[in-house]
């Protein structure tokens, strides 16, 4: 029987510009608020400018701030290519949650390289893990009324899945974005939730 | 009270509890944002807060004030302290007055540097305490303990957080803040402050007689934990230390543990530890300077101690350590079996890599483009730290060693009789940090070379922290904003023009009249960062490619991402910013502006 050292491990993926920081500061405020012990590890500097993102977000968690890998519990992607380049990181038992937009790197804009398919891209994580979860999250977050909203989208289908309650979540959410911002993100929420309901 | 806070902010956090009244930084990651976050509260709690023009200036100004007798830090990135060392090293014989923290931010694994230098070298090398927090916890607790500390000794302290605990984010107990500051008062006292030769003898002996004091006081901080069990043992230092907490507890095996925060370690601790058990290993990252300790203390308490560790080969001396490297170093010592690293063969088979690039619309990739119309591809094209370094595909980065070396390495490659043309490149905020001398010394020594020097208006790849050219200090106020262009006439360039990297042919001739130009020449080219424009709510209407385009790729070949290739023909995506550049590019007119209706 394995012996757990983290209530729940999450990496959240993306790339440099899409949100990674924003939400999972909003996750770990949140589980603050219920009295959870928190600790992440975030990607700064050189590596934000259109590059990949990890974040390791470990709740109940009072070790060091990188989640084992082969020991994340979820891993939320906001661009599908980057679910991949860190599914190492998830746990047999795990749950990867995909947007399923890509975000096309320069070296596929300048021809360099190719964009593999999206089957060929989940195949392996599907393999890997015990659950896949897509999301047309961009495409929600337009629905919601703003394109940027989707990082939040994916909070919203991400809150099924962690130990902190929805409403915790929002207070969290609403103390993080601008208050004009807060209706469209809220909706943007509700509409990845209902992801998982459906 | 507990907060959800970044290790930086922590830091921030514990030096406005301890009362600083000073605190300098150049920025440099992992370390930019511990001044960023005290930056709000300078008028609040009469704080002194600035962006230094560099580490050994921002050393100098924090020494100054703690000799008033306040509590002063001075914040860096590890190479910064190369900057500071002459200060640094000096420091430790003068001693100080008031608190004084040097924070030295390590970055194992090059995250977002040029080395990965092990700080706490320096603080062996300078004969002062260094402490190593594991987590945002301690990175607080540390900082105000660091400043009670360097009182006590009359000693600088080094703090040396690393990226995983600068970046990290935690639940952090925090305390009251200090509002109450020590009034400064400067006492005359030469046979200190001034550093003569027949000074510093004395000094020397003093600061090697206060060795003893440091290692008593590190003996009975808290800092440093041991818990005896079973005959193996694991001693680890900063956030090692909690990688193989979670480790044992993991592999659940009975395996003696001691925890070192401090430096020089705590030598009753660690005999006591090295007595108990017969196989050690020592985790650490970087260099093995907690390893060369045990090494030298078993010799004296256990010479059968079987210590495992970097001389072994058990822990790697590169890079950084993680929950995984350390789980399977352990389990080896333990005869436990190991887990294979859960790689997936597609990730590296099937995905295109995705390096950071400059943004699109950045200033910086038409000044290189500009730049290499000019010279031509046989030129050499020395280059420097920032964001610009991003643009090494196209050409025109040949070096980067360290802040300001492009303008030096140009000078040595002329000096050296290599007879092409030589162009370099160096950033605004660079130029301002080690430059200047650069430049100094070019037009001293008949240096015929040409120096860009690529203006964005602010130290970007940092976070966008202000500098003397742009007019505002780190509190936010406005001051007096320095002209480059005055300062590198000043300095003894006699051909200095301006050019705006958004046209094209301007900055192409330019670049001519400077590449002909008998001496040293230097070009700026000006354009703010994309990123501030942005914020600022600059915008241009974006470009589009019409049915002109041939699909000859040479608007692609430029670089930049909001410009796509599909099937035969180019498409500007939603990340055009309107610099129009690729416009300019095209040799068929097939770019042109959106028109909105």
């Amino acid at each position: 029987m394995k012996i757990k050292t983290s209530e729940c491990d999450i990496v959240v993926v993306g790339v440099g510009g899409q949100g990674v920081i924003l939400i999972s500061s909003i996750i770990g405020k949140a589980a603050l608020k219920a009295c959870l012990s928190v600790r992440s590890a975030e990607t700064h500097g050189m590596a934000q400018r259109g590059g990949s993102v990890i974040n390791h977000l470990r709740i109940g968690c009072v070790f060091g701030p990188m989640v084992p890998l082969g020991g994340a519990d979820i891993l939320l992607a906001l661009e599908p290519a980057e679910a991949l380049r860190y599914a190492h990181y998830l746990s047999k038992e795990g749950v990867a949650l995909v947007n399923v937009k890509p975000v096309f790197p320069s070296t596929v804009t300048t021809g360099q390289s190719r964009y593999p398919p999206l089957e060929d891209i989940l195949a392996p994580l599907e393999r890997i893990c015990m659950d896949i979860k897509t999301v047309d999250a961009t495409k929600l977050a337009v629905k919601a009324g703003n394109p940027q909203t989707m990082n939040v989208v994916m909070l919203g289908v991400l809150s099924k899945y962690i130990p902190i309650s929805e409403e915790i979540l929002i207070e969290s959410l609403s103390e993080s974005v601008p208050a004009k911002f807060l209706e469209v993100n809220r909706r943007a929420f509700e509409l990845g939730k209902s992801e998982i309901k459906a | 009270m507990r907060e959800y806070l970044l290790g930086n902010a922590a830091i921030a956090r514990g030096i406005l509890e301890a009362g600083a009244s000073v605190v300098t930084s150049y920025p440099g990651t992992p370390a930019s944002e511990i001044v960023e976050t005290l930056a709000p509260f300078t008028k609040k709690y009469d704080l002194h807060v600035e962006w230094s023009v560099n580490e050994k200036v921002a050393l100098e100004v924090a020494i100054g004030a703690s000799w008033t007798g306040t509590r002063a830090a001075a914040v860096m990135k590890h190479v910064g302290l190369n900057v500071a060392a002459d200060p640094f090293m000096t420091l430790a014989y003068t001693g100080v007055r008031g608190g004084l923290v040097v924070i030295s931010s390590d970055d194992p694994f090059c995250h977002s540097s040029q080395n990965e230098q092990d700080s706490r070298r320096y603080a062996q090398f300078a004969c002062i305490p260094c402490i190593d927090p594991a987590d945002p916890q301690e990175a607080r607790d540390m900082t105000i303990y660091a400043f009670e500390l360097s009182e006590e000794l009359e000693l600088p302290v080094l703090l040396r957080p690393t990226t995983r605990v600068s970046h990290a984010r935690a639940d952090v107990e925090v305390g009251e803040i200090e509002e109450n500051r020590v009034k400064p008062e400067f006492l005359r006292n030469p046979v200190r402050w001034v550093a003569l030769p027949a000074h510093a003898r004395p000094r020397h002996s003093v600061l090697l007689e206060k060795q003893d004091a440091i290692k008593a006081a590190l003996e009975k901080s808290p800092w440093n934990r041991l818990v005896l069990r079973g005959e193996l043992g694991v001693i680890a230092s900063g956030i090692s230390g909690l990688y193989a907490e979670e480790a044992i507890k993991q592999l659940d095996v009975d395996i003696s543990i001691l925890r070192i925060g401090t430096f020089p370690p705590p030598e009753g601790l660690c005999s006591e530890f090295i007595m108990h058990v017969s196989k050690v290993m020592v985790i650490e990252e970087l260099e093995p300077v907690l390893e060369e300790y045990v090494e030298r203390a078993a010799r004296e308490h256990n010479p059968d101690l079987d210590i495992l560790g970097k001389r072994t080969g058990h822990i790697p001396r590169e890079g950084e350590l993680d929950p995984y490297i350390v789980r399977n170093a352990i389990a080896n010592m333990a005869d436990l079996p190991l887990v294979e690293s859960p790689s997936l063969r597609e990730a590296s088979e099937i995905l295109p890599p995705r390096p950071p690039a400059l943004c699109p619309g950045c200033g910086h990739r038409a000044a290189y483009y500009a730049m290499r119309e000019a010279f031509g591809e046989d030129a050499i094209f020395p280059s420097d730290i920032g964001c610009y370094t991003l643009a090494v595909d196209m050409g025109t980065i040949d070096t980067c060693l360290c802040m300001g070396a492009s303008i030096t390495l140009a000078s040595g490659i002329r000096f050296s009789g290599e007879e092409r043309d030589i162009c370099c490149s160096i950033g605004d905020s660079t130029f301002l940090h080690t430059g200047l001398p650069g430049l100094l010394n070019a037009a001293y020594n008949k240096a015929r070379i040409t120096i860009a020097i690529l203006d964005n208006s602010t130290t970007a790849m940092t976070g966008h922290q202000p500098h003397p050219g742009t007019g505002v200090t780190a509190s936010g106020d406005k001051t007096k904003a320095v002209s480059l262009a005055s300062l590198a006439k000043a300095l003894g360039a006699d051909f200095v023009e301006t050019a705006d990297p958004y046209d094209l042919k301007a900055t192409i001739e330019t670049f001519k009249r400077a590449r002909d130009y008998h001496g040293l020449a230097v070009v700026i080219t000006k354009q703010v960062c994309v990123i501030n424009e942005r914020r600022a709510g600059i915008k241009r209407n974006p470009f589009m490619v019409n049915e002109n385009c041939t699909g000859c790729r040479e608007c692609v070949e430029f670089g930049c991402p909001a410009i796509e290739f599909e099937e035969d023909c180019a498409r500007i995506n939603s990340l055009c910013t309107g610099c129009g550049v690729c416009a300019q590019i095209c040799p068929s007119e097939a770019i042109e502006v959106v028109k909105v209706k």
